[in-house]
Formats: structure tokens, C-alpha cells, sequence
């Protein structure tokens, strides 16, 4: 619509920042309120999950199996599942929810998912950092040999974590197929996406499997920052960076498409 | 000014699609009072939400010079879980304006006292039309968009909203949709019939109030 592209870019860009940061305080206080811990839950809620995660795989003695320690393993191998789980998780029917919301014509669908997908990659990454600096202030843990590769895989898996949740909230929207079928799909996708082994233990005929999911080159390459020479790692994040790439572009389109045809 | 050009709205339906608008062009310049008549299912909400660009049309082209309010009265835009401030807040919020100064008012408006700090949820129908009445007003636009059919309250409610809008607003200007004749005639210094997806303008409210009993008739 032409009274959009009427309005100049920087006045554009402030009023979507004024949406986004209005519709994340509501985002928080509706999923938090404010009683109790509150909007601390945005860190707590994968900090917990992380915890419990790591807690089994130590019972379960995986660190027995391979060299690698396995508190680290467990916190960069789950936190990076939450990150892309939770930001599409959230996005799924979000527009459904928020239909009255659109009432202002300010509010666009992309102001929705975006809020929703910020709120998960802060909780996501304060959870990641507290619990880093937490062990390794109770020495469970080392230091990441080499930070780059950690906040650059980081990053790239945010990234990914926006296209997939862009293309996963607008396909729930319009497809119960989607909506329904995806949830399992995630079950599904979680042990494959890297997080419970390293690509270097799996046969060659599974290692190239695996490494078309592009979410396998983030983890892969948060590990190789935290452990060094410890163990090869395979990622390619110019790989990575393409499939982001191309998702976010299909995500925007179909959000665009969804802005357009909403009734 | 506000411009609406060539409109067209159609919905996909199972059956194909169906046309509510089909060409509608009107022009509303700042101050004016318009009136819109149509019968039930004429496409006067849709044509509301259009102008308020809650809904993109499928073809045509909207333009707006002046502020434009959301659909007005519009209970539909809470979140129920959040208590009445929070709702002010998150309006205010969005149209970038400090909601500090603007309790009083709501507070006065709405007369809901200890139950704007209470969810949404408990409130009754009247204590949500006032709420939501109050939140539009509480942001001044040049032209507020009212669905009569979504503003419905008892007689004191009706007495005080209009108080609000045609006197304490008495410059600014508003877009009214009813299928009321009675209502656009009371208040309204231009009028258009809509039907059969098309907007048919009138030089005076009366000449749309015969041609619309004239075709309730039919």
C-alpha cells in the first residue's frame, strides 16, 4: 500500500522500534506478570532446562564415552536447541493470538514475531552466558579456548532461529497441517540438530548426512570455540550463513504475503 | 486529508470470491464529519478497517495526510490477562505518547476505579466499551473512525461519549458507519450510501436518507 512506502525510512524505522519494544513489555508481562520472579523467568525458564538437561547426561555418564566435558557439551549442545526450538515454538499462531493487536495499523505481523523472536534469543543467550561464567567459576568447566568461533556460531544460529521461525509462524497460520505436524518434527529434529553428539563421532555416510541440516554447523562450531583442538569439528559457516540467508528472504516474503491477505 | 482510490476488497471463500468493495473512491478532508450508511453486510466494517489500514485492500490505494484512529470503541483490541492500565499503556505505547498524564482522564471516563489495575477478564461489557472509548479518545487524532455497531452502551454511556466526541472534540473530525439513518442525520455534515460494494456520495444528509429508505424498501 502506497501510504506505507509514503512514509520516509527513518520515521518508518522509529515507529516499528516503538511497536517492537511496546509489544515485548506486553509479551513479558503477559507470559510473566508480575508477581513473583517476573520477567526473570525469560533467563530462569532455559537456565532450568539446561541445568536439568546437563544434570541427566552427567547420571547417564556420557562423559565416560568421550573426552570431551560434559557440562559443555550438554550447555552449548542444549542452549543452542533452545535458541531455534523456543524463537519458532513462539512464532507458531502468534499472529492468531494477536489478531485485535492488528487493529492498529501500526502493528504489522512482522512486529509480532519479531518482539516474540528477541525475547527468546535474550533469554537464550543470557541463559548460555550465566551458566558458562557459573561453572566455570565452580571450575566444572574451562574457558572457551577461542570466544570468536563461539559468538560467531552464536550469531549465525539466532539468524537461523529468525528464518525458521518467520517460515514455521506463517506456515502454522495457514497450514493445521503445519501447526500440528511441527511440534513433532522438532522431537524429531533435536537429536539430529547436534546437540547430543559431535559430527566427528558419527560413520562418514552419517556425517554428510547430517551436515545438510544447517543448524549442525552452528553447534559444531560453538564447540569448536569451547574445546579447541580437543576434538575436530565440521562446520562451514559460509554454508550456514547461505541457508539463513535464503530462509530469512522466504520468511519475509511469506510474512509480507500474510500482511497483505490477512482478513 | 484522507484519500481512498479505486478500493476493491475481495475475500477468498470456499466457493471462489466474494466482493465487499468493489471501486469505492471518497475523499474526507480534515474536520469533516462524513457519515457512512449501509445496511448489515453491506461492507461498512470492512470498509472502516481499510481506512484505518488494519486491512490492506486488495486493490486501490489509501492515502492519509492527517491522523487516522483505529476502529473506534473496538473492545476486540485488549489483552484480556492485562489490567486496564497495562492496555493504556501498550496503546500509548504504540502511538508514542506518555500514558502518565492521560490516567486522570481514563480514570474519570471509565469510572472503573480499583478495577484498572484488574485484568480485562473481569470486566463486565459496559466497564470494557467505557475502557476502550476512553483509550481512543485518550489519543487525539484528527479523524476517529466509529463503527456504530461496535459502540453500544446505555443511555449515560451514549450521552458522555458524545459529549466527548462532538463537543469537547469539536474541531476534529470523524468517519461514522451505521445502519442507522437517525444517527448519521444527528450528526453528520456529508453522507454516502454504501451498496452493492459500491460508495454513492450525497450532496446533503437528507437526499442519502431518502435514497437509502428507498432501497431498504426494495
Amino acid at each position: 500500500m502506497s501510504a506505507v512506502a509514503e512514509t520516509p525510512l527513518m520515521r518508518s524505522l522509529a515507529i516499528q522500534l516503538r511497536v517492537v519494544h511496546a509489544l515485548l513489555l506486553r509479551e513479558i508481562i503477559t507470559r510473566y506478570g508480575r508477581h513473583g520472579l517476573g520477567v526473570l523467568w525469560v533467563i530462569l525458564e532455559p537456565v532450568l532446562f539446561t541445568l536439568g538437561v546437563a544434570a541427566l547426561w552427567y547420571m547417564l555418564k556420557f562423559h565416560t564415552v568421550s573426552n570431551i566435558p560434559i557440562v559443555a557439551f550438554a550447555i552449548t549442545g542444549y542452549s543452542s536447541v533452545l535458541m531455534w526450538r523456543n524463537t519458532t515454538s513462539r512464532c507458531a499462531m502468534a499472529i492468531r493470538a494477536n489478531r485485535p493487536l492488528l487493529y492498529h495499523r501500526n502493528v504489522r505481523p512482522f512486529d509480532v514475531y519479531i518482539s516474540r523472536i528477541v525475547l527468546e534469543w535474550v533469554g537464550a543467550t543470557a541463559s548460555l552466558t550465566l551458566l558458562t561464567v557459573f561453572f566455570i567459576g565452580i571450575e566444572a568447566m574451562r574457558m572457551p579456548r577461542d570466544i570468536l568461533p563461539v559468538i560467531g556460531g552464536w550469531m549465525l544460529l539466532a539468524w537461523f532461529s529468525l528464518g525458521l521461525a518467520l517460515i514455521i509462524g506463517v506456515l502454522s497460520e495457514i497450514s493445521e497441517t503445519v501447526e500440528r505436524t511441527w511440534p513433532i518434527l522438532t522431537y524429531i529434529l533435536f537429536p539430529l540438530s547436534g546437540a547430543v553428539f559431535m559430527v566427528h563421532w558419527l560413520p562418514q555416510t552419517a556425517q554428510d548426512a547430517v551436515l545438510w541440516l544447517p543448524m549442525v554447523h552452528g553447534v559444531e562450531m560453538i564447540r569448536h570455540g569451547y574445546f579447541g583442538d580437543l576434538v575436530p569439528t565440521y562446520e562451514s559457516p559460509i554454508y550456514f550463513a547461505t541457508c539463513n540467508l535464503v530462509m530469512t528472504l522466504i520468511g519475509l516474503w511469506m510474512v509480507r504475503e500474510i500482511s497483505n491477505r490477512r482478513s | 486529508m484522507l484519500e481512498l482510490n479505486g478500493i476493491h476488497k475481495r475475500y477468498r471463500t470456499r466457493r471462489g470470491w466474494h466482493t465487499v468493495l468493489d471501486g469505492v473512491s471518497m475523499t474526507v478532508h480534515k474536520g469533516e464529519r462524513v457519515g457512512i450508511l449501509g445496511c448489515n453486510g453491506a461492507g461498512k466494517s470492512t470498509l472502516i478497517r481499510i481506512i484505518s489500514g488494519a486491512e490492506s485492500p486488495t486493490d486501490g490505494v489509501v492515502r492519509r495526510s492527517m491522523s487516522v484512529s483505529w476502529p473506534l470503541a473496538f473492545t476486540g483490541a485488549f489483552q484480556l490477562h492485562l489490567t486496564g492500565l497495562d492496555n493504556l499503556k501498550f496503546v500509548c505505547r504504540v502511538y508514542g505518547v506518555d500514558h502518565k498524564p492521560l490516567i486522570p482522564y481514563v480514570q474519570e471516563f471509565t469510572e472503573l476505579g480499583e478495577y484498572l489495575n484488574e485484568p480485562v477478564l473481569s470486566y463486565s461489557h459496559g466497564m470494557m466499551t467505557r475502557l476502550a472509548f476512553a483509550l481512543s479518545m485518550a489519543i487525539e487524532f484528527d479523524c476517529f473512525l466509529i463503527d456504530e455497531a461496535m459502540v453500544v452502551g446505555d443511555v449515560r454511556f451514549h450521552e458522555r461519549s458524545h459529549y466527548e466526541l462532538l463537543h469537547k472534540r469539536k474541531e476534529r473530525g470523524f468517519i461514522l458507519v451505521s445502519h442507522d439513518p437517525n444517527v448519521i442525520k444527528l450528526y453528520c455534515t456529508s453522507a454516502y450510501v454504501l451498496n452493492g460494494g459500491k460508495l454513492h456520495p450525497f450532496p446533503s444528509v437528507d437526499q442519502a436518507y431518502e435514497y437509502y429508505n428507498a432501497i431498504m424498501q426494495n
